[in-house]
C-alpha cells in the first residue's frame, strides 16, 4: 500500500487530501498512471498542471522508485516565500 | 552554528530574532530578509492563504539551510515561515543569517530565499475582492535557484 497525498489546487480540485493505492508500481510516474486509469477526475486533474512529487517527504523527480509503505505527495510547483 | 527553522501561524518579531543571532561573539554580520503580503493583483487583494506539507516543510527548510552552511562559513541561521491566512501587508517569511563577514551573510540569505521559493512545499492562494485563486509559480524564481546550482 502506498499513501498518496495531494496539495493546493490539486487537493482542492480532487476534493481529496489523501488516498491509498494498492498496486504493483515501481515509480511515481507509474503510480500517476494507475491513478489516471482509476477515474476521469484523476485523469483530468493530474494532467492539468506541471506535477511535482515528494517521496517520503523529499522533493524528487517523477522517475523516482517507490515501494510498499512509501508516502508519495503530488502537487503543483511551490509558491512560498 | 545555531539553526532555527520554524513554520508557524503566529507573527514573528524581527528585533528579537536579530538579537538572538547577534549575540554570537564570532558574529560580525547579520543579514535579515523579510517577505510581506503585497497587493500584486492591481488592487483588490485582501490576503493570502498559505498551505504547506506538515513534516516535509521543516525538513525541506533544514536541508536548504544545511546546504547554505556547506557553501559559506556561517554562525547562525533562522528561517521562519508563516502559514494559514495572512492579511495584506503582514509578514510571511523571515531569513536571518549571521556570519563573520558580510559577503557570506548576504549570499547565504539570498541562496536560502531562492531555494525556499522553489523547493519548500508552500502554496499561496490569493483572496481578492473578486474571488480566490492559487498563485502560479514564476519562471524567474526557478531561474534564480538554478543560478546557484551552476555556481556549485
Amino acid at each position: 500500500m502506498i499513501t498518496v497525498k495531494f496539495f493546493a489546487v490539486l487537493r482542492e480540485r480532487l476534493g481529496l487530501a489523501e488516498t491509498q493505492v494498492d498496486a504493483d508500481v515501481s515509480t511515481v510516474q507509474e503510480l500517476v498512471q494507475v491513478l489516471k486509469q482509476q477515474s476521469e477526475r484523476y485523469a483530468k486533474e493530474l494532467d492539468r498542471y506541471q506535477l511535482l512529487c515528494a517521496v517520503n517527504q523529499n522533493l524528487l523527480p517523477l522517475t523516482t522508485e517507490v515501494k510498499d509503505g512509501d508516502e508519495v505527495a503530488l502537487f503543483p510547483p511551490v509558491t512560498g516565500g | 552554528m545555531s539553526i532555527s527553522v520554524r513554520v508557524q501561524q503566529e507573527d514573528f518579531d524581527l528585533a528579537t530574532e536579530y538579537q538572538r543571532l547577534a549575540q554570537n561573539k564570532q558574529c560580525g554580520a547579520v543579514v535579515t530578509f523579510t517577505g510581506l503580503v503585497r497587493d500584486s493583483v492591481e488592487g483588490g487583494l485582501r490576503g493570502l492563504e498559505l498551505e504547506h506539507y506538515p513534516g516535509m516543510t521543516e525538513k525541506a527548510l533544514t536541508d536548504i539551510v544545511e546546504e547554505a552552511q556547506k557553501r559559506w562559513d556561517l554562525r547562525g541561521v533562522t528561517v521562519i515561515h508563516r502559514v494559514g491566512y495572512l492579511s495584506l501587508n503582514e509578514q510571511i517569511v523571515m531569513v536571518a543569517v549571521a556570519s563573520g563577514h558580510r559577503q557570506a551573510a548576504f549570499s547565504a540569505a539570498s541562496f536560502i530565499m531562492d531555494y525556499l521559493k522553489t523547493q519548500a512545499p508552500f502554496w499561496k492562494k490569493e483572496h481578492t475582492e473578486e474571488g480566490e485563486h492559487w498563485v502560479e509559480a514564476k519562471q524567474s524564481d526557478q531561474q534564480a535557484a538554478e543560478q546557484w546550482s551552476q555556481q556549485q
